[in-house]
């Protein structure tokens, strides 16, 4: 049994994020930095232009090991790990056995390798891990790994400053994943992330955390990130968080997730609730998970209700905020299918007002991630 | 001239029977960059501790309470386009309503300055 009262956990960064004047919040269980004093719109900026650095060593990493993990957890996925190739992730969603959304994941195969390397949300990992060594027992063995930090460097320029610390990282496109040297230290490395932008996440043992945090602060183009500005940059992305904009009672095809079912996977189903998820991505959902502009310039948060030029309630915001790209603010949420086409106008029920907003598509702002062969 | 200070963070600088409001420099540090503010339109008649105005920063929206109770007479209009003003002058230009108000007594239940700082070097 857990306690309520349970004491906040510090990644391997904490001193280092203090000494860098970090407002810190507690988040996932863990103390973490919301922002540096640059403040979270420059942050955000700054992240778009050059690049940041951010501290994800919160996030739940472990390995899968079992003569076939892929094909194990295709079992609590819809995804195509089978086909998963050496030196690649790919995103995965965690179903519960109704086909809800238990959690969003990303899974690598490292080149060489058989054990699998998983990492999930932070405020998810003892829930999955548990969730996957039952459903799993005598497939694979899940072995976590609070031992590594993981860092994330995003941003254009994030390909440039690596490349620096780790020659010839720079070859790596995007949603591949190889071991590195970087800046002296041992490191999987893969071109992933969760900003839209380019950019690369980067896990070590926590002993090395903060050199390897130092070596890429020390470059004039990186600042470092807070979550203040990772959630305002996924949002622009139109990247879901997981416990906002799905959950356990939302599935793959409402959710607009269903790039996330392997093409295999659509015809072999065998993950749970596979009937009834295919079914509704071929019959539709009542509601669909879209994006929301305000057309004025006030934000809606979380929980909005959002309603139809009638007054007649259709559906609720599930992330809002303010977009300093677009300087607006920006949602996303759950609206009744009808509604969901682009353009449609809507209400946002905020303070008792109906403010006047429009779905609109996303990404928000377009991704940038680096594909193509090297550069 | 006279600056009076609430426990909720705001301010009321008073001239005869009007008095300017807005949230103090550590209300803004708390809250981060300001997106978005929503004043009172004048002729609005707030109670001591009514909900006056709303200030959004990138993470969340808070609330500003009247200080005392009276008649709104103008908003700071500028602060619907540059929001950051409240940011750059929490108790200059980011000022966000006047007021004319109704009984000067609820002023002796406000901090003075020297005890507003008093009050924040304790939180």
């Amino acid at each position: 049994m857990e306690t309520t009262a349970e004491k906040l956990q510090r990644t391997p960064l904490y001193d280092l994020h203090v000494e860098l004047g970090a407002k810190i919040v507690p988040f996932a269980g863990y103390e973490m930095p919301v922002q540096y004093p640059t403040g979270i719109i420059k942050e955000h900026l700054h992240t778009r232009e050059k690049a940041g650095l951010f501290d994800v060593s919160h996030m739940g990493q472990a390995f899968l090991r079992g003569p076939d993990p892929a094909r194990a957890m295709e079992k609590v996925c819809p995804s195509d790990f089978v086909g998963l190739k050496e030196g690649m992730q790919r995103y995965g969603l965690l179903l519960n056995d109704q086909g809800g959304v238990k959690d969003d994941f990303m899974l690598t195969k490292l080149a060489d390798e058989a054990d699998l390397y998983l990492v999930v949300n932070a405020s998810m990992k003892e829930s999955d891990f548990a969730y996957i060594a039952k459903k799993l027992d005598g497939e694979l063995t899940l072995i976590p790994r609070p031992d590594r930090a993981l860092l994330a460097l995003q941003g254009p320029l994030a390909g440039k400053v690596l490349d620096k610390l780790s020659p010839g990282i720079d070859f790596l496109n995007f949603m591949r994943v190889t071991r590195a040297t970087v800046a002296g230290v041992e490191a999987i490395v893969g071109r992933t992330g969760y900003t839209g932008e380019d950019g690369f996440e980067i896990s070590v043992s926590a002993a090395d955390a903060e050199k390897l945090a130092r070596a890429i602060l020390a470059d004039p183009d990186v600042l470092p990130i807070g979550l203040g500005a990772r959630d305002s940059l996924r949002l622009e992305a139109g990247l879901c968080l997981y416990g906002h904009d799905i959950d356990e009672t939302t599935d793959p095809a409402e959710a607009d997730l269903v790039w996330a079912i392997g093409k295999r996977r659509k015809t072999e189903l065998g993950f749970p609730a596979a009937e009834k998820i295919m079914a509704r991505v071929l019959n539709g959902t009542e509601k669909k998970r879209v994006g929301v502009r305000p057309d004025g310039r006030a934000p809606a948060r979380d929980g909005t209700e959002i309603a139809a030029k009638d007054g007649r309630v259709i559906g609720k915001i599930t992330s809002g905020g303010f977009g300093p790209s677009l300087n607006a603010p920006i949602a996303m949420g759950y609206v009744e299918t009808p509604f969901a086409a682009d353009g449609t106008e809507v209400d946002l029920l905020v303070r008792g007002k109906a403010l006047p907003a429009r779905i609109a598509p996303m990404p928000f702002v377009p991704h940038r991630y680096k594909r193509g062969a090297g550069k | 001239m006279t600056t009076y200070y609430t426990d909720q963070h705001e301010w009321i600088r008073v001239e005869g029977d009007e008095g300017t409001v807005g949230i103090t420099g550590h209300a803004t540090e708390q809250l981060g960059d300001v997106v978005f503010v929503e004043t009172p339109s004048a002729g609005k008649v707030l109670k001591k501790g009514d909900e006056a105005a709303v200030v959004e920063s990138v993470k969340a929206a808070s609330e500003v309470y009247a200080p005392v109770g009276g008649t709104v007479t103008a908003a700071n209009e500028d602060l619907s386009g540059d929001p950051a003003k409240v940011n750059a002058a929490p108790e200059g230009d980011g000022w966000f309503f006047k007021i004319k108000i109704a009984d000067k007594a609820e002023l002796s239940q406000l901090m003075t300055e020297d005890k507003y700082k008093e009050f924040v070097a304790g939180l």
